[in-house]
């Protein structure tokens, strides 16, 4: 497995000049994944679950063989467990409004860590109002990690949602998610797992891990733009209440009442982004063919050099965890004395992309008192 | 991309780094935070007037060397201008990041602020430059109205 190779099959990085290092923001695009996509409005394209003419019925096809493929990557007890979303955030305000919303009440708590994404954030504070619930944070600790014992401070009797992401889009932590989530559960709480910064980089096993929820991104895994995932357990998402009202997620329409299909179209209403599966369905294919041990063993070899190098900058500061396990392809630093916009121009002039925004995160950025 | 040499210019360096114009304003008339959602830069921006003069102005805040200086140097352009006339120079400033300059000779009114002519062709970083611009721009329409009630 050759990177030069890699880099070949991705078409932008061979039509400009550039090093791109944006990927905790959107990842480049395989040829595989446009062919697919391309392929589908050529061949197959039709509004699936609708029409009764082979057309329609092929492209619902295409549509259920992703849902499959996702649910044997994420090792899901059934595809019925797989939603589709328009992204990360979609999945998460769908937990919020269906889930928190209808269970929590006052002084019920759900906790998350500092080093949320926005999308693991808002909709919960937004819970919190709305229900009278508290939101509290597990802080990092001085190696930019979640201790045992900040776990078992905040997640409390009380705790009815824990939500957690697996690795930090800021500081590249891998959480022990394995031990959040058990600690959750022996508290009587539900747990869910932000995948969207991992999944590309690590094995997702929602039934080893014993999550509740998960949700990640198709853009940050080679997959088109606009399509992202729920998993939920069946037992769960068969008791909640539908996220979004209207086509397709219906079983009868009455009109003053309806009743709602079963999983997984209960929240799946009006036509799908379906492009953006079958586009992720072959970014999954492509991320198999590399295999997650080659990928891990690239992203090593890259990141030790990368950090390698920058330890020499006296200018430098790095912000990772000294533990090298528990640190993912994330590399976030500070030069002294220079903002990050004007970092990143520079840099740009030289046809390098990172990122420099400061607020995606604005709680994790406190951290670094920038 | 510019040669950035045109945009981190020795007098927007200067301006970034070391601005005697960033300070808190004794007896200010009037305060007003500019705000960039996207990036974090934040700038509260004060004047004190004189009748229809800008007698003085000030600036606190935070942000990258383009809109430190941006800021910084707007102050200085604007300082001793009636509300009139720096409304004008706002808003010859604004096209002219936003390349909607139609009449080029207009530019001199900028003086030290034509510094940021190269920013226009920094999508990326028009935002930043004309941060405190729009929040001055914002502030004078205020005042405008108080004046005409």
């Amino acid at each position: 497995m050759n990177i030069e190779n890699i880099r070949k099959d991705f078409p932008i990085l061979n039509n400009k000049n550039i090093t791109y290092l944006d990927n905790g923001a959107t990842t480049q695009k395989p040829l595989k994944v446009i062919n697919a996509i391309q392929e589908f409005y050529e061949k197959y394209n039709a509004n699936p679950h609708r029409g009764a003419y082979l057309l329609s019925v092929k492209a619902t096809e295409k549509y259920e063989e992703t849902r499959e493929k996702i649910a044997k990557f994420i090792n899901a007890k059934s595809s019925q467990e797989i939603i589709f979303s328009k992204n990360a955030t979609e999945s998460f305000n769908l937990l919020a409004y269906s889930y928190g919303m209808e269970n929590l009440k006052e002084n019920d708590e759900i906790v998350i860590s500092i080093m949320e994404h926005h999308s693991n954030l808002v909709p919960w504070q937004k819970v919190a109002r709305v229900t009278g619930a508290k939101l509290k944070y597990m802080y990092i600790n001085d190696e930019f990690e979640i201790s045992e014992e900040e776990i078992e401070k905040k997640i409390t009797n009380n705790t009815k949602i824990v939500a957690i992401t697996h690795v930090s889009n800021v500081l590249g932590t891998i959480n022990n998610i394995d031990a959040i989530i058990k600690y959750a559960h022996k508290k009587g709480a539900i747990a869910i797992v932000d995948a969207a910064q991992s999944i590309p980089h690590m094995k997702l096993d929602v039934q080893k891990l014993d999550a509740d929820f998960a949700v990640f991104s198709g853009h940050k895994m080679l997959a088109p733009l606009g399509i992202g995932v729920l998993y939920g357990k069946k037992e769960l998402l068969d008791k909640m209440e539908p996220f979004l009202m209207g086509g397709d997620m219906i079983e009868y329409v009455y009109e003053q009442k309806t009743t709602f299909a079963q999983l997984p179209n209960k929240f799946e209403a009006g036509t799908q982004n379906v492009e953006g599966v079958i586009g992720l369905g072959a970014a999954l294919d492509y991320l198999e063919d590399i295999g997650y041990d080659n990928i891990e063993k690239i992203e090593k070899e890259v990141v030790d050099y990368a950090i390698q190098e920058l330890s020499k900058l006296n200018y430098l500061t790095l912000y990772i965890t000294p533990n090298k396990e528990n640190h993912c392809s994330v590399i976030s630093f500070n030069i002294k004395g220079v903002h990050p916009h004007d970092v990143a121009s520079i840099l740009d002039s030289q046809g390098v992309c990172v990122r420099s925004r400061k607020p995606l995160c604005t709680t994790t950025y406190e951290i670094f008192k920038y | 991309m510019e040669d950035l040499t045109d945009v981190y210019n020795e007098l927007i360096m200067e301006h970034s780094m070391n601005s005697y114009n960033k300070k808190k304003l004794e007896n200010a008339d009037f305060s007003e935070i500019g705000h960039n959602p996207n990036c974090g830069d934040e700038i509260t921006l004060e004047i004190k007037l004189d009748g229809d003069i800008i007698k003085d102005m000030a600036f606190t805040g935070h942000g990258c060397a383009i809109s430190q200086a941006s800021t910084s140097i707007m102050i200085d352009t604007l300082k001793g201008k009636t509300v009139k006339q720096a409304q004008e120079i706002v808003k010859i400033f604004i096209e002219m990041i936003k390349r909607e300059t139609k009449d080029e000779s207009e530019l001199e009114k900028l003086e030290d602020a034509i510094a940021f002519k190269n920013v226009s062709n920094m999508p990326a970083r028009v935002k930043c430059a004309l941060l405190a611009w729009h929040t001055i721009e914002d502030m004078l329409k205020g005042n405008d109205n108080k004046n005409g009630k």
